[in-house]
């Protein structure tokens, strides 16, 4: 019988600091059995259960993109026993990986349409999975125009800049990023919060677009009346949620929301979806 | 299915004889309560017990299990992989489990044997386990098994029914797994039909009509579950809770648990225990952030679930199988039965959705 607990092993192969207050951390990992790999099969949106002996496990949205081989990448913020514990670790430590794990956006449903994203501070992590996934020259023509909208609270805590920096040259997709504040005079970018950036860039909602919406509960408060002006549907704006989480698929109870497992059939919802469940999260 | 007497005088001969070929597991009594434990040669299952304090489920979900074990010793090549533990599953046998708790086990299985995972400890100690039940000629004050969809005569998750009738026993065998048992035991294989189906008929009518702790569950289903979330009673119901988790460790069909990792010296372990709702901790986040930062709301949750989420997720029944357990053992004596009724019973003045 085959042990949906059981982790991958795994080896750290880089580790980037992001931001200035190093408090988020990007791990490169690489799986030490290629079959494992092999059966490491995930779309953009989906989480794992980092694994380390003596610790325990924390669930981390993939950061790196379904089309990206060889590694796995996640970012990890700095709060608690484990993420600390991983901050201490080094290259070449072995941990586990297990998953993937959860729902994802809706690649589907989202093709030939227009993408708007629209995420702050560290939730940006399989936001960036899903923008390398878009921009794959395999994937670019399935969908129509992209949209990003980025904020953190200052330049040096916005995550993955020099990708950032990239895709501003690029012509196939939109960047507004923007920060709260900063005394920096060579930004050449926004300043403000992301609701306000929204209102400024984000094209008008139709059957045609989607919102992509993954940030602190204060900006999904502040971004949601935004998007409703701008006439998004509900069924087209889509969330990701966060709960504590331990088995990561629907069995140990503890992540639910009504009726649904945040873990299993989450963390991507949609709007009209949440409306519909209790306020509970 | 074939009914089987047995007479009582052989009853302790084969129960003998099985344990050369199982582990038998059964009811005994300790200090003022009973409980499931593994019985000794030479001991037998007590069956003067109405049931147990704790429910069974321990025995195919422990309280705490060991899932995988590591070494964090750097010397070794495989230092910091995590490895299935290599465990032993014999085959056992638990005597005089009540038709509640049998039951419960089938409802628990929805949870731990999904189409999309599979829970191997679960399901392994599940499969390697006969459940022989005994028919509850006299249930307890507070049970309410028939509306919960049992009932004290209820074969559902039983390898084989007893029904104690005084001199014998009447086995009414239901898998292959209980032919197979009480062929080992050596018990006379004489089957009754007429004679013993009416007699067990006459004892399980007595003791329906002995219930009379009552439930109403037929329009929890057609209510709205942000309705029911946001109904008016919960900070009442909640308002002696102490949240001490109890109502959720007795009962048979509650089924959370937590993951830890422990570790002594180089080695190491993780483990799974039982977790409750009704402890903060189960929700916190990192952050600081919980969804369910007040006692009212973590008490919501355990009665949602019960009899709501799962009503509405498996629509069949709901997560109680009415064992009374939560009832008798809540030091403030909150009353599922009465949350129940008033969930069923609850008209929102105005639609929430
Ligand atoms: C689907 C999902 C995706 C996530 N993606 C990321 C990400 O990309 N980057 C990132 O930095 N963080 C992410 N988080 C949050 C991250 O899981 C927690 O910050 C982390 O579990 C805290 O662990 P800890 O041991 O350091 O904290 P402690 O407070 O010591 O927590 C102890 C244990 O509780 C559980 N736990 C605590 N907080 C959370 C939480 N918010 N969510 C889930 N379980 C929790 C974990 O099992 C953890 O090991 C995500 C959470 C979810 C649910
Ligand atoms: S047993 Fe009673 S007091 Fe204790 S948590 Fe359950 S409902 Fe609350
Ligand atoms: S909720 Fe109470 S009555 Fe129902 S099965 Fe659990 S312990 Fe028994
Ligand atoms: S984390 Fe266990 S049910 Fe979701």
């Amino acid at each position: 019988m085959e042990n949906p607990y059981l982790p991958y092993p795994v080896r750290i192969d880089e580790i980037i600091t992001e931001t200035e207050d190093k408090n988020l951390k990007t791990y490169k990992l690489v799986f030490l059995n290629t079959d494992d790999e092999e059966k490491f099969i995930f779309q953009a949106g989906q989480f794992a259960e980092l694994s380390i002996a003596g610790q325990g496990e924390i669930p981390i949205g993939i950061a790196s993109s379904p089309s990206e081989k060889g590694f796995l990448k996640f970012t990890v913020n700095k709060v608690g026993r484990v993420t600390t514990h991983l901050h201490n670790m080094t290259v070449g430590d072995i941990m586990g990986v297990r998953g993937p794990l959860g729902n994802y956006y809706p690649w589907d449903r989202m093709e030939g349409k227009n993408v708007v994203i629209i995420g702050g501070g560290f939730a940006f992590t399989t936001l960036r999975s899903s923008i390398i996934y878009m921009l794959h020259p395999k994937n670019r023509s399935r969908f129509k125009d992209i949209h990003v909208i980025y904020g953190a609270r200052t330049p040096g805590m916005l995550l993955y800049r020099d990708e950032l920096t990239e895709w501003e040259k690029r012509d196939d997709i939109y960047m507004h990023i923007t920060v709260d504040a900063t005394d920096d005079p060579d930004w050449k970018y926004h300043i403000g919060f992301v609701p306000t950036i929204t209102d400024q860039k984000a094209p008008e909602g139709n059957a045609d677009t989607y919102a992509i919406v993954c940030g602190p509960p204060i900006m999904i408060k502040f971004t949601q009346p935004v998007l409703d002006k701008l006439k998004y549907s509900h069924e087209n704006i889509i969330m990701s949620l966060e709960m504590r989480m331990k088995c990561g698929i629907g069995i140990c109870g503890r992540c639910n929301i009504g009726t649904e497992y945040v873990c299993k059939d989450g963390p991507v919802f949609t709007l009209d979806q949440l409306n519909r469940m209790p306020k509970e999260y | 299915m074939n009914v089987i007497k047995i007479d009582k005088k052989t009853w302790t001969e084969g129960i003998g004889r099985l344990q050369g070929f199982y582990r038998l597991i059964g009811p005994v009594k300790d200090g003022d309560f009973y409980q499931f434990k593994a019985l000794e040669k030479g001991e037998s299952p007590d069956f003067s017990m109405l049931n147990t304090r704790l429910s069974p489920k321990s025995i195919i979900y422990p309280q705490s299990e060991v899932m995988f074990e590591y070494s964090l010793d750097e010397t070794r090549d495989d230092c910091h992989v995590i490895k299935e533990i290599q465990v032993e599953y014999s085959p056992q046998v638990v005597f005089g489990i009540r038709p509640c708790d049998a039951k419960a086990f089938l409802l628990v299985q929805r949870n731990f044997e999904t189409p999309e995972y599979k829970d191997p400890y679960w399901i392994r100690l599940y499969e390697t386990t006969a459940l022989i039940g005994l028919a509850c000629n006299t249930p307890c004050s507070t049970c309410f098994c028939v509306d919960a969809g049992s009932g004290p005569f209820n074969d559902a998750g039983l390898d084989i029914l007893l029904i104690d009738a005084g001199e014998y026993y009447y086995a009414r065998v239901n898998t292959a797994k209980g032919e197979k048992i009480l062929k080992d035991s050596g018990w006379s294989e004489e089957t009754e039909t007429k004679d013993a189906e009416l007699a067990i008929e006459n004892l399980k009518q007595a003791a329906e009509n002995r219930i009379t702790a009552r439930i109403s569950t037929d329009r929890l289903k057609e209510k709205g579950v942000p309705d029911l979330f946001n109904a008016p009673f919960w900070e009442d119901v909640a308002f002696a809770c102490i949240n001490c988790g109890t109502c959720t460790y007795v009962c048979p069909t509650c089924w959370c648990f937590d993951i830890q990792d422990e570790v002594r010296g180089t080695d190491g372990v993780r483990m799974r225990n039982w977790d409750s709702c009704m402890y903060p901790l189960f929700t916190l986040h990192g952050s600081g952030h919980n969804p369910r930062d007040a006692k009212t709301k973590r008490l919501r949750q355990r009665f949602m679930h019960k009899l709501k989420y799962y009503v509405d997720k498996y629509n069949d029944g709901i997560q109680c199988v009415g064992c009374g357990r939560c009832i008798n053992l809540c030091p403030v004596n909150i009353d599922i039965r009465k949350i129940c009724e008033a969930m069923n019973g609850f008209e929102p003045e105005q639609k929430s959705i």
